[in-house]
C-alpha cells in the first residue's frame, strides 16, 4: 500500500500525466455507464438520418447514414475498444513475461531455443499477420484479441529477458540461490517484481496500440460485425465523408484522446517507477 | 582421517569462454572443524571467491563449470548431490554471506519477508512462527528495535545494518557451515570490526565452520584461526594464522605481507616503506607450466618454471607448495 502511495505522490507531480489519467478515466466511466446511459441497442435505428451534432438534445452527437445514435456509438465503443486493448495487452503480457523470465534467467541454450522462436514472431508484419488470421477466421472480437496477442507479445519477451539477464547477475538473486530457493520462486517471487516498472510502462501503450489496430481492422471491414466500435464507426462514415464528416470525426477523436491519454499514462509512469528521474522537474 | 566438518580436496573448476579455458581453481585442498575459521586469502582472481560458489554450486553457468573434485560436509560429498538434494542443502547445511550488503538484498521486499523467505524455504513454519523467529535472528544480530525494523525495506538500512540483516538471513536455518564473501570489504572500518566481532560471538553460539574469504590481513590476524594463501587457482600456503603472518615460508605470503600497510603508532615515524611484489599475475587462460608464481619470484629457479612445486608439509599442520621455502 505505501508502495502505491509513494508512486502516487511522484506519479501526481507530472500534470500532463494526470491529464493522461483523467481523459482515460472519462473513457472508462463512458465504458461502465453506457448500458446506462443508452439501454438502447447502439445499431437501434432512432431517427432521421444526418443530423448534425448539437442540432437535437436527444442526440448530441447527431445520427449518421442510418439514423442511428452517434453517442450511443462512442459509448458502447468504448466497451469495445477498451475490452480489446486489455484483454489483448494481459495475453501478450501473460505470454510475453513468462517467455522472457525463463529466456533471461536461464540464458543459454533455453535463451537461445526462446529467442529464435520469438525472432519468428517478430519478423511477420504486425498488421498484415492480424489481417490475414482475421480474414481466415471469422472476424470476432476473439479471434481479434487472439491476433493482435500473438504479435504484441514478442516486444514484452525482448524487455523482460533483458530485465532478467540484468537481474540474474544481482547479488540479491545469488542470495536467494544461495539459501536454497527453487527456481521458480526466484523468477516469480523475488525477480520479478524487480521487472515490473519498464513492463508496465510498455503495456500502457501496447492498449493504445491494440485500439488502434482493431480500428484500422474495423475501417478496413474487418471487424466484428456484431458489435460497435469505434473503427466501425470510421468505416461506416467514411462513405459519406464528404456529406457528414463528424461521422469520422467523431470516433476519430474519441480514438485519439484515448490513444493519446494512453501514451501520456506510460511516460507519467515511467517517470514515477524510474527513481533515478524522480530528482529532476 | 575424514573427522573434519568439511573437507574440500582436489576442487577444479574452470571457466570456458572464446579465449579458452581458465582454470579458476586448480586443484585446492582444506578443511575446516567445527567452531573454527579458515581464512582464504589472496589478491583478486586468485580463485578465493570461486572457491566459495564452488561449495554451494552456485558458479555461474553456463561458462563456469565444476570439474573435478570432492567437497565433503560430515562425509556427504556435495558434488554428488542431486540439484534438489543439493537446493535442500544450500542455506540449511551450508550458508553464504556476500561481499555488497546494498546489492544483496531485494529492494521490493522488507528486511522480515526476505529473511521469513530463507526460513519457509527450508522449514515448515507457520506465518506467525515464522516472523517470531526473524524478530529473534535480527536481535541475534544486532539490529536494534528488531520488532520495527522488521518491516523496514533494505534502502531504510544504512551498510552495516544490511549486512547484519545478511547474517541473519544466512544463519536462519542453523548452518553448520558458513562461507563469508568478503564480508567487510564494503564496508568502513568501525562497521568492519563490529561485523568481525558479531561472526566470531555468532560462530561460538551456533559453532560453526567459517570460510572467510578475503584480502584483507588485517581481517585474517583478527578473526581467523587457519589461513589458506591463495594465488592463480592454487594454494600456496596454509597453516595456523600466527604461523603464517609471524613466519610466512612461501615467497608470495612473505611478499604479501610486505605489502600490506600497517597502522603507524601515534607520534611514531612510519617505520618502513611498503613493497611491492613485482608483475602482474600470469593469466588463467596461460599459465606457465612451473610454479605459477615463479615469474615475479626473487628466488625462482629453472626447477620453478619446469614443474608446479606440491603442496607438501613442513612442519605440523603447515605446508607450503614452494621449493625454496622460507
Amino acid at each position: 500500500m505505501t508502495r502505491l502511495r509513494t508512486l502516487w505522490r511522484h506519479y501526481r507531480r507530472n500534470v500532463t500525466a494526470v491529464i493522461g489519467l483523467s481523459i482515460l478515466g472519462l473513457v472508462v466511466v463512458m465504458a461502465i455507464s453506457a448500458p446506462l446511459v443508452f439501454p438502447a441497442d447502439p445499431w437501434e435505428i432512432v431517427s432521421r438520418p444526418f443530423t448534425w451534432p448539437f442540432q437535437s438534445w436527444a442526440y448530441p452527437l447527431g445520427t449518421d447514414a442510418l439514423g442511428r445514435n452517434v453517442a450511443a456509438g462512442i459509448f458502447h465503443g468504448a466497451r469495445v475498444s477498451l475490452l480489446i486493448g486489455i484483454v489483448a495487452t494481459i495475453a501478450a503480457l501473460f505470454v510475453g513475461v513468462i517467455v522472457g523470465a525463463f529466456a533471461g534467467f536461464y540464458g543459454g541454450l533455453i535463451d537461445d531455443v526462446l529467442m529464435r522462436f520469438t525472432e519468428i514472431f517478430q519478423t511477420i508484419p504486425s498488421f498484415i499477420f492480424i489481417f490475414v488470421v482475421v480474414a481466415i477466421f471469422a472476424p470476432s472480437v476473439e479471434i481479434i484479441v487472439l491476433a493482435i496477442a500473438i504479435v504484441s507479445w514478442p516486444p514484452i519477451t525482448r524487455l523482460v529477458r533483458g530485465e532478467f539477464i540484468a537481474l540474474r547477475g544481482r547479488d540479491f538473486i545469488q542470495g536467494c540461490i544461495a539459501i536454497g530457493m527453487s527456481d521458480m520462486r526466484i523468477i516469480f517471487v523475488q525477480a520479478l517484481p524487480n521487472a515490473m516498472a519498464p513492463v508496465i510502462v510498455t503495456a500502457s501503450v501496447m492498449v493504445a496500440l491494440a485500439i488502434l489496430a482493431e480500428s484500422g481492422l474495423a475501417f478496413l471491414g474487418l471487424g466484428d460485425p456484431n458489435v460497435m466500435s469505434w473503427g466501425t464507426m470510421i468505416g461506416a462514415g467514411r462513405q459519406v465523408l464528404r456529406q457528414a464528416w463528424y461521422l469520422t470525426a467523431i470516433p476519430g477523436i474519441a480514438i485519439l484522446l484515448t490513444v493519446l491519454s494512453l501514451n501520456l499514462i506510460g511516460d507519467g509512469l515511467n517517470d514515477a517507477l524510474n527513481p533515478r528521474l524522480r530528482g529532476r522537474q | 582421517m575424514s573427522g573434519h566438518l568439511l573437507e574440500v580436496r582436489d576442487l577444479r573448476t574452470v571457466f570456458r569462454s572464446d579465449a579458452g579455458v581458465a582454470k579458476a581453481v586448480d586443484g585446492v585442498s582444506w578443511h575446516v572443524d567445527r567452531g573454527e575459521t579458515l581464512a582464504l586469502v589472496g589478491e583478486s582472481g586468485c580463485g578465493k571467491s570461486v572457491t566459495g560458489l564452488s561449495l554451494l554450486r552456485i558458479v555461474p553457468r553456463p561458462h563456469g563449470e565444476i570439474v573435478s573434485g570432492e567437497v565433503r560436509l560430515d562425509g556427504r560429498d556435495l558434488l554428488q548431490l542431486s540439484e534438489r538434494d543439493m537446493r535442500a542443502a544450500r542455506g540449511n547445511d551450508i550458508a553464504m554471506i556476500f561481499q555488497e550488503p546494498m546489492t544483496s538484498l531485494n529492494p521490493v521486499f522488507t528486511i522480515g519477508d526476505q529473511i521469513g523467505e530463507a526460513i519457509v524455504t527450508h522449514r515448515q513454519t507457520r506465518p506467525v512462527e515464522a516472523r517470531k523467529r526473524v524478530v529473534a535472528l535480527l536481535d541475534q544480530v544486532g539490529i536494534p528495535d528488531a520488532r520495527r525494523r522488521i518491516d523496514d525495506y533494505p534502502h531504510h538500512l544504512s551498510g552495516g545494518m544490511r549486512q547484519r540483516a545478511m547474517i541473519a538471513m544466512a544463519i536462519a536455518c542453523d548452518p553448520q557451515v558458513l562461507i563469508a564473501d568478503e564480508p567487510t570489504t564494503a564496508l568502513d572500518v568501525t562497521i568492519q570490526a563490529q561485523i568481525l566481532k558479531l561472526l566470531r560471538s555468532l560462530q561460538d553460539e551456533l559453532h560453526m565452520g567459517m570460510v572467510l574469504i578475503t584480502h584483507d590481513l588485517g581481517v585474517v590476524a583478527e578473526s581467523a584461526h587457519r589461513v589458506a594463501v591463495m594465488y592463480a587457482g592454487r594454494i600456496v600456503e596454509t597453516g595456523g594464522v600466527r604461523q603464517v603472518l609471524r613466519d610466512p615460508q612461501h615467497p608470495y605470503t612473505q611478499g604479501l605481507l610486505q605489502a600490506t600497510p600497517h597502522a603507524p603508532k601515534v607520534g611514531g615515524a612510519r617505520d618502513r616503506k611498503l613493497a611491492e611484489i613485482r608483475g602482474l599475475v600470469p593469466s588463467l587462460y596461460d599459465m606457465p607450466p612451473g610454479c605459477a608464481f615463479a615469474p615475479r619470484c626473487p628466488k625462482a629457479q629453472a626447477t620453478c618454471q619446469a614443474v608446479p612445486p606440491p603442496l607438501s608439509e613442513t612442519t605440523e599442520g603447515r605446508n607450503v607448495a614452494c621449493y625454496f621455502p622460507g
